[in-house]
């Protein structure tokens, strides 16, 4: 079976890889690219550790063939921050203990960006129900849930668009 | 949310600072079990049983081998022969047959998911496609799964001519039993027949996993002169090496092991899976070789925590003092012996005043994955059954279930589970705490229900190595060798701060390979900010006194005329000294300042905790939904409050999923039929509400800075609190787990 080109764009930058026409779309990340921050929880959907964005929709990227990278644009956790300078939900999880083990956190930090540039201002109930595909086993979500109230606190005051 | 951010007079204790390792976690660069290579790195995949109980007549590899791309494949023909000896294994100690057959079936498969060959290939789609082609023959047997089965006359036996422990006379006959232990004082049918009152139930719970987000995953690397190394994530790298170099036969010191970030192991963590095949695969293939463990392969093939089937009868008193209590459990504990009946039967005895009282447990198997820990293991199954009977006592007597168990909680003093005197324990005052909780009083909704349960945890101590050492410029290097699985870093770099009394930020905290630093066990039983701690303290101190000892000597001063005082050597003569020009001067004549403490503590103490839970129970569908919930707990000093009450927080929502949503469901082949996370329902954002913490500080004094082991006491309680608050919200007593909306509608509709 001979491997497919995929030409596409990774947090900005022009990206090629080769890949088997059945491979995931996080495997090629993983593999080929070498972008381990989306992780495999599951393999099937059900926990949202290798959530990526592709063309401003959030995906599962273990549910996306890498094929389908083709011409698009993925953004990844490795993209959220801008060199060196964290991401307001990446402040709110350091500054308030949202992650204790920190492998479902990539996600949560990529679908919570995702949800504040929709809506600056979630309460609680659709901040717990967009975030609701992903699992996190260690922090019951309390601490989660207020670092992105807080981020999204934040990022009103400082007129900061996600 | 309620922790007083600096109660005494410390200065960096109990304050939130950014834990050393968070911005790796949160840009994506952090590395786990899946993320590590290496070069010329090659990939493995399992084979596994499709049967629960079978004998394996032949394995034909030559197929597979035949592949292109395979490198290497593996039997149980390729594993040394084992001794039938016990060894130390993480928390517990096990049989080395078994943690050899765990890694890989050894002559009998015990259950679906059993690993019964592997490939290494250059390629994961190679290695999984070459697994295929192995050939396996199997003589399929009888199988069994409930503990009623098990036990049962006639039932097919796991392990051949097992005759059960702890028993006298011992039995003739061999079963699936292989222990029970037993704990009693008194006559506690006497003391129940002559009880005012007494409450009795039968209840059962089904296995649960841990449900790490991270599958397990090594690398390994065999080298041709017998030396070998292996990149593990693991909740202790120390315990797992020695495991894996015993199961084959290497020199333990020929085997380095190095940490990687751990996604999540709460017990399930401190036993070896992958880690042998790993390495005999990199020996037959001369490359460093992967494995990881998809989603299903976790369910089936590595191990949750043990269902328990229990008698429970407990007496009081008309004033509501317990007069006795009676506890018969049977541990569904997979294929293997020591599942957690020990903590079970203490965990019925460690929270309250008995004056009689007889528990006995059961250590059954049954084909599924063989049980391991599983954050406090063995409790929150033994607090369900003892927690609802209380429960059930207290709507007896008419008492408010806070004051029956203020009336009967132990204090400082009272016999522990096993008859030794508790010390400077706080149930009480958690108790109080509760009762004191706006949320005790707090009207409910109709429909809603309120239910409370305690909890108590025995915590551990044990081995740990720690090492500080001074850089040049008077920065401060921690180093151990426990894993962070949930920020035990801070905690360590605000307790060398504190003693050093330097800024949290000058202290950087890492966690060594098995060539680095000395033994430590694994990060389980609650012990890493106690023991670890201890030992990072006491590191702290010895480097103290040699900046003491040099600045006195730099000054032309006395020892005893040098104190240590913000960070700095404070000398006569109003000289002073800071840690950076003491350490600057190290290398003229002094040599380097650095320290090292190996500890084995045991004077840790248990923790206790109450929660308080408020459930809405919908007549129509019988879903349950908790709607408030407050976690009370002793948890000694807070270190880090924010991290203290993630742990709260973490073991109530897994508690929560253990209450109402989560099983493993066999079907009559005994194959898991939920081996994923669509329907091993474990609790998402939604199904939840705010979980509020109360850190209660009753210190421990045997610890330099009063810690309590707190990460395993949260999940204690939950189990009961929501089940008591379902039977508050209904009036029905459900007694087995989980409180799924099928089995709630089906109660409801009983009557």
């Amino acid at each position: 079976m001979s491997k497919l080109a995929i030409t596409t764009t990774v947090n900005g930058d022009p990206a090629e890889f080769l890949c088997d026409p059945g491979e995931t779309l996080l495997d090629a990340l993983r593999g080929s690219l070498g972008l381990t921050g989306a992780k495999e929880g599951c393999g099937s959907g059900d926990c949202g550790a290798c959530t990526v964005m592709l063309d401003g929709a959030m995906v599962c990227s273990c549910l996306v063939l890498a094929p389908e990278a083709e011409g698009r644009k993925i953004e990844t956790i490795e993209g959220v921050a801008e060199g060196s300078v964290l991401h307001p939900v990446q402040d709110k999880f350091l500054e308030l203990g949202a992650l204790q083990c920190g492998f479902c956190t990539p996600g949560f930090i990529v679908a919570a960006k995702a949800l504040l540039e929709r809506n600056p201002d979630p309460d609680e109930t659709e901040i717990r129900y967009w975030l609701a595909g992903n699992l996190c086993r260690c922090t019951g979500y309390d601490k989660i849930v207020r670092a992105v109230q807080a981020a999204a606190a934040q990022m009103r005051q400082e007129g900061v668009s996600a | 949310m309620n922790a007083p951010d600096n109660p005494r007079k410390f200065k960096v204790i109990g304050t939130r600072p950014v834990r050393p390792d968070g911005v790796e976690k949160v840009t994506g660069k952090a590395v786990y079990g899946p993320d590590f290579t290496t070069a010329g790195m090659i990939q493995g995949a399992i084979l596994r049983s499709p049967h629960a109980h079978a004998r394996i007549l032949s394995i034909d590899t030559s197929k597979a081998e035949a592949l292109p791309g395979v490198k290497a494949v593996v039997t149980s023909a390729d594993f040394p022969g084992q001794e039938s000896k016990v060894v130390a294994a993480g928390e517990t100690s096990s049989n080395l047959q078994h943690i050899a057959s765990t890694c890989m079936a050894q002559g009998k498969v015990l259950y679906v998911g059993h690993a019964v060959a592997a490939v290494a290939a250059t390629t994961k789609a190679i290695a999984e496609a070459a697994a295929k082609l192995i050939v396996v023959e199997y003589e399929v047997l009888p199988h069994v799964i409930e503990v009623e089965e098990a036990l049962a006359d006639g039932s097919p036996i796991l392990h051949e001519g097992m005759i059960t422990k702890g028993l006298e006379p011992a039995p003739t006959k061999p079963s699936n039993a292989s222990a029970v232990f037993t704990l009693e004082q008194g006559d506690v049918d006497a003391a129940l027949a002559a009880s005012a009152v007494t409450a009795s139930g039968k209840y059962r719970t089904a296995p649960v996993h841990q449900g790490y987000i991270e599958p397990h995953a090594c690398v390994a690397s065999w080298n041709a002169d017998g030396q070998a190394q292996l990149w593990i994530s693991s909740q202790g790298h120390f315990d797992l090496r020695n495991q894996t170099a015993t199961v084959l036969q290497m020199p333990i010191s020929d085997l380095r092991t190095y940490p990687l970030e751990i996604g999540g192991g709460f017990g399930g963590k401190t036993g070896i899976y992958l880690e042998p095949v790993a390495l005999l695969l990199s020996r037959k293939s001369g490359r460093p070789v992967r494995l990881t463990m998809s989603r299903e392969e976790v369910f089936a093939g590595s191990g949750p925590a043990p269902g328990v089937v229990a008698d429970i009868t407990i007496g009081a008193d008309s004033d509501g003092t317990i007069t006795a209590l009676k506890l018969e459990f049977w541990n569904q504990s997979g294929a293997y012996p020591g599942s957690t009946i020990h903590p079970g039967v203490m965990t019925a005895l460690g929270a309250y005043r008995l004056p009689a009282f007889w528990a006995r447990g059961w250590d059954v198997l049954s084909n599924f994955a063989g049980t391991k820990a599983y954050r406090a293991p063995g409790a929150p199954q033994i607090a369900f059954v003892v927690e609802s009977c209380l429960d059930d006592l207290a709507r007896k007597l008419g008492m408010d279930p806070l004051d029956l168990r203020l009336k009967n909680a132990v204090r400082p003093g009272d016999p522990g589970p096993v008859r030794l005197p508790h010390g400077a324990i706080g149930y009480v005052e958690c108790l109080e705490a509760a009762k004191a909780h706006p949320h005790w009083s707090a009207p409910l909704e109709p429909g809603q229900g309120r239910g409370v349960a305690g909890a108590f945890w025995g915590n551990y101590g044990g081995q740990s190595t720690a090492s500080v050492a001074i850089a040049s410029d008077g920065s401060v290097q921690v180093t151990t060798g426990s894993p962070d699985i949930g920020g035990s870093r801070a905690s360590m770099a605000i307790m060398a701060a504190e003693t050093l009394q330097v800024p949290y930020e000058s202290v950087r905290v890492a966690i060594a390979d098995t060539g680095s630093i000395g033994y430590s066990m694994v990060t389980g039983g609650s012990r890493v900010t106690f023991a670890t701690g201890k030992a990072v303290v006491e590191a702290c101190r010895e480097v103290l006194a040699t900046l003491v000892s040099r600045a006195a000597s730099l000054m032309g001063a006395e020892e005893a005329q040098v104190e240590w005082r913000d960070g700095a050597a404070h000398g006569p003569d109003e000289q002073v000294l800071s840690m950076a020009q003491i350490a600057a001067k190290s290398g003229q004549f002094s040599g380097p300042l650095s320290a090292e403490a190996a500890v084995n503590p045991l004077d840790y103490l248990p923790a206790f905790a109450v929660h308080i839970c408020d459930t809405a129970v919908d007549p129509e569908t019988g879903q349950v939904e908790v709607t408030r919930y407050t976690a009370v707990q002793d948890v000694g000093t807070a270190i880090h409050p924010d991290y203290v009450e993630g742990q709260l927080q973490g073991g109530a929502v897994q508690g929560i999923g253990w209450a109402l949503n989560e099983a493993y469901l066999f079907d009559g082949n005994g194959r898991i039929e939920n081996p994923g996370f669509l329907d091993y329902r474990m609790p998402v954002a939604s199904d939840l509400p705010m979980i509020d913490t109360v850190l209660v500080e009753v210190p421990n004094p045997a610890h330099p800075y009063g810690v309590k082991g707190v990460g395993e006491a949260p999940i204690v309680p939950p189990l009961a609190a929501v089940a008591n608050a379902v039977r508050d919200a209904t009036g029905k007593r459900f007694t087995q787990l989980p409180l799924a909306p099928d089995r709630v509608l089906a109660g409801l509709k009983a009557g």
